[in-house]
């Protein structure tokens, strides 16, 4: 099968280093053991944890159905080591369930204990399926390229518009025609805006007629409810006016809360 | 060539995707199945023997017209023609998952793949080549995916079974299969 890995075709037995891999790439790691065959895998290139067990195990030569776990397992450490942690969520998940086997092996059992079961056979489970499907992966890819070398017709359907008619219209036609569209177009049907003019300095007076009164005020003291929305508009506009020249303070304690109106002391003497 | 399997010809020249039998039974109601299979035989026939560049497959469900690959090369050079892009390894993997076990859920899928498969059953679902079938029971109600026939035709399969079963896979490693499944 064709996995996505650099093996070093010297390695076996070797305890030198064997040399630069064919190209260089700053992600590839030298996951090397002591005493084991070195290679040199390339991570962006496993399409999962799962894959790179795999080939773990098909370069270690171990048998799959006795999975030196310990061994496996600290090899696969190795080789996440170097990971970018973003991408390591799925590798990092499988490396602590390996630990959780070898953990599991080492625990003490009864070998006439008929119900002890295997801790690896779930992982064995799941890199025979895993295994299968690559199978199938292979089968596709073989497919895919099979049909992918041919072309089919690259006919696209087009819109569906029936033909523009020929132009078929006699100048008195076209005269009557650009004389309806004129009587229509001599009344153009814009809309008016008219400018509601707000009555800015009436609401100032009104302002400074209720504080001459009272100290502190509220919104709808100079605002009734009934009021339209010129009124309420010139009544902000006073108020925002009169803050501004410093006659008056505005205070909000909470948002939508009525607005506090307070008479600034120095306005008095202006 | 009798005059079936020349209106046959026309039709499929004038398709873009591949005409199933009933379609074309449709183009003409006096035709026999057996007609209409012999007509679609000289037809082949006709391009294999005579020498066309073309060539008529039995894909997805239907019959297409098809260049030959030898062609390919030179189409690509003239810049008549594109290929499509092809598939990432993860987007295989999951395709391959899903012609299997369909119609699956992205749970499994995952499960079976080690990794998250989000961005990839987008990807898919865009390129046409997987479709949501349905609602599995059960917690959440998860989307079940499964192939269109636009897989059928981008892998040149007639339909699923010409997948290789399961059985057949991983036969080195199955033979000493304890009894985990």
């Amino acid at each position: 099968m064709d996995v996505d890995i650099l093996v070093d075709p010297t390695a076996p037995g070797a305890t030198d280093f064997a040399g630069p891999p064919p190209s260089f790439d700053p992600h590839r790691l030298d996951a090397a053991r002591d005493g084991a065959p070195a290679f040199v895998v390339e991570l962006t290139q496993f399409s999962g944890p799962l894959d790179l067990l795999l080939t773990l195990i098909r370069d270690e030569q171990v048998d799959i159905y006795d999975i030196p776990i310990a061994r496996i397992a600290e090899q696969f450490l190795r080789c996440i080591h170097q990971m970018a942690l973003d991408q390591a969520a799925d590798y990092l998940e499988m490396a602590a369930r390996l630990l959780r086997i070898k953990a599991q092996m080492l625990l003490p059992r009864n070998e006439l204990d008929e119900a002890w079961e295997d801790p690896r056979a779930e992982l064995v489970r799941r890199l025979l399926e895993y295994q299968q499907m690559r199978e199938v992966v292979d089968v596709l890819e073989r497919l895919g390229e099979e049909r992918r070398g041919r072309f089919a017709r690259a006919y696209i359907p087009q819109q569906v518009a029936p033909p523009i008619a020929p132009l078929a219209l006699s100048l008195a036609e076209l005269l009557a025609a650009t004389d309806r569209v004129l009587r229509v177009a001599r009344e153009p049907a814009i809309h008016d805006v008219v400018a509601r003019p707000l009555d800015v300095d009436g609401a100032i007076a009104t302002v400074r007629a209720v504080l001459e009164l009272r100290a502190t005020a509220r919104w709808r003291d100079v605002c009734p409810p009934s009021s339209q929305p010129w009124q309420v508009l010139s009544a902000l506009l006073a108020l925002l006016e009169l803050a501004r020249r410093g006659e008056l303070r505005l205070a909000q304690l909470t948002p939508f809360a009525s607005v506090l109106i307070s008479r600034e002391s120095a306005s008095q003497a202006a | 060539m009798n005059p079936l399997a020349r209106l046959l010809e026309a039709a499929l020249f004038a398709s873009a995707r591949p005409i199933p039998l009933d379609e074309l039974a449709a183009l003409d109601p006096d035709a026999s199945p057996a007609a209409l299979q012999s007509a679609l035989d000289e037809l082949r026939v006709q391009y294999d023997t005579v020498g066309h560049g073309v060539e008529l497959v039995d894909v997805g469900g239907g019959w297409q017209i098809l260049t030959r690959a030898e062609y390919t090369e030179a189409i690509e050079r003239a810049q008549l023609a594109a290929r499509p892009h092809r598939l990432s390894s993860a987007s295989l993997e999951t395709l391959a998952i899903i012609a299997y076990r369909q119609p699956i859920g992205r749970a499994e899928i995952e499960e079976i793949r080690g990794v998250a498969v989000g961005s990839v059953l987008k990807s898919l679902l865009e390129r046409g080549l997987i479709d949501v079938v349905g609602r599995a029971e059960g917690v959440g109600r998860p989307l079940l995916y499964g192939t269109t026939p636009i897989f059928l035709e981008q892998f040149a399969l007639r339909h699923l079974e010409e997948l290789p079963r399961g059985d057949e896979l991983a036969i080195a490693l199955r033979t000493a299969a304890p009894g985990t499944s």
